[in-house]
């Protein structure tokens, strides 16, 4: 027993660098399993606070360049405007408000606010973004993150009271379902980890005639993604001669590089959707058993 | 200035520079600047093996926490930190208290050696970081590619840092 703690102090410091190491490499394997890392909630408190004090002087840098795309944004949704269209039906009128019902009947789905990006990166396989909301601003894991100009940038993974982290589509494990503008044939978008400017849109049926230009919106099978908001233009074609899929290599259309400004897309429906989800699952799944 | 105080501050410069100013940068997806780590070659050579130890691993973990990759940097910083002290031995050959010098400089330890313990323990960090982040994803070309030019990007930055920023060391007498 002796020999066995003189062993221990002789070599302390190397248990203690072997300890510690252990400790670094058990937090990077079970983060990425469970993508939650011990501690991130006030650890997001502290870095976001020191991300949200510098963002307020880099904001000034990049002013003129948001201020344009906020511009055309609006002038987008100006023109959407009902006032803008002469409607001959009087007796109908289209309203849309935050209440979950209108007078129409038409239930709102997706619930939009703002949030001001405090901190981006495009250089690692894994990037993150942090915004300046938080769960008491009502953000909550899931919900879709849009660029200022209208284009997707990520979901929510983690939230702390006043700060949220977002996965950005440059993440490797980020998968969105997206589909050809034209023909509506639905694929995943997926980052192969190197260039910031391509993604990569997997398993589109030949026999939709992809071809380089056309634009890639969300497809409609996405709990969390609005439909048809655009991901981005396809850059190359590529043809695979043994399956009868395209793998597509897309530009994104937002701009990763300079993001300010995002909008929180939640989806009001996304319990009630994922809780059907998985009971159909369970549902299906004990049938199984008992048929058996 | 205490050593502490001065380490202090090196270190909230050090994390802060490296997550507003690099991380944000973005030269091309192999270049990823790193100089935060050269907290860790600054400290005083009288520190003890277990309090660098520490000191790595709390440096390694503040980037992480910043950079949302948990557990990467930690485990490199903690690995350099390690490594440091032999490293010190093998380049000068001597006793810490014969240093003339607190810390390690190009003044303490000559142009030539310390230019060679920053390049091991350089490599050593970036090689490891670099591992870790390809055993999750991504090919083996990629992950020689990304050591040598992150590597090489690195030691372009601290060989700019230690000719602009003189450090005002105290030559250490014998009292």
């Amino acid at each position: 027993m002796r020999n066995i703690f003189l062993f221990i102090r002789r070599y302390f410091t190397f248990f203690l660098f072997l300890t510690l190491q252990v400790l670094a490499l058990w937090l990077l394997f079970t983060y990425n399993r469970f993508h939650r890392a011990r501690g991130l909630g006030w650890a997001n408190e502290i870095t976001g606070r020191v991300n949200k004090q510098y963002n307020k002087v880099e904001d000034f840098f990049n002013l003129q360049e948001e201020n344009r795309r906020v511009h055309q944004l609006n002038d987008s949704l100006l023109n959407l405007l009902p006032g803008n269209f002469i409607k001959p039906d009087t007796g109908f009128q289209l309203v849309k408000d935050s209440l979950p019902y209108d007078t129409a009947g038409n239930f709102r789905r997706y619930f939009w606010r703002s949030a001001e990006v405090i901190y981006n990166t495009v250089n690692a396989q894994k990037n993150y973004i942090q915004l300046d909301r938080g769960s008491n601003q009502g953000i909550k894991d899931n919900m879709a993150v849009i660029s200022s100009d209208g284009a997707i940038v990520g979901s929510v993974v983690n939230v702390s009271p006043n700060f949220s982290q977002v996965r950005s589509l440059l993440h490797v494990d980020h998968r969105v379902s997206a589909s050809l503008k034209k023909t509506g044939d639905a694929g995943t978008i997926v980052w192969d980890g190197e260039d910031p400017l391509q993604l990569t849109l997997e398993k589109i049926p030949n026999s939709s005639n992809a071809q380089a230009g056309d634009t890639i919106v969300t497809s409609s099978y996405s709990f969390n993604y609005p439909p048809g908001i655009i991901v981005g233009i396809v850059s190359e074609v590529i043809s695979e001669k043994s399956t009868n899929f395209y793998t597509l290599k897309v530009r994104p259309a937002a701009n990763f590089f300079n993001l300010q400004q995002v909008f929180v897309v939640e989806n009001i429906q996304y319990d009630e959707q994922v809780k059907l989800f998985e009971e159909t699952k369970k549902k299906v799944e004990d049938l199984k058993k008992t048929t058996q | 200035m205490s050593d502490i105080l001065r380490n202090i501050i090196r270190f909230i410069l050090f994390i802060l520079v490296q997550v507003l100013v690099l991380n944000t940068l973005h030269l091309h997806h192999y270049i990823i600047p790193y100089i935060y780590y050269l907290f860790i070659l600054w400290l005083p050579f009288s520190i003890s093996r277990n309090a660098l130890l520490f000191v790595g691993f709390i440096t390694g973990l503040t980037l992480d926490y910043f950079s949302m990759q948990i557990g990467v940097h930690t485990a490199a910083c903690t690995l350099i930190a390690y490594a440091r002290p032999f490293i010190i031995n093998l380049l000068t050959p001597k006793d810490t208290s014969d240093f003339n010098y607190r810390e390690p400089s190009p003044k303490a330890m000559q142009w030539m050696p310390y230019m060679i313990y920053v390049l091991l323990l350089t490599i050593l960090h970036h090689s490891y970081m670099t591992f870790l982040q390809w055993l999750q994803f991504g090919n083996f070309t990629d992950f020689l590619i990304k050591i040598i030019t992150t590597t090489a990007i690195s030691m372009l930055l601290i060989f700019t840092i230690e000719l602009l920023i003189p450090r005002n060391l105290k030559f250490r007498t014998n009292i």
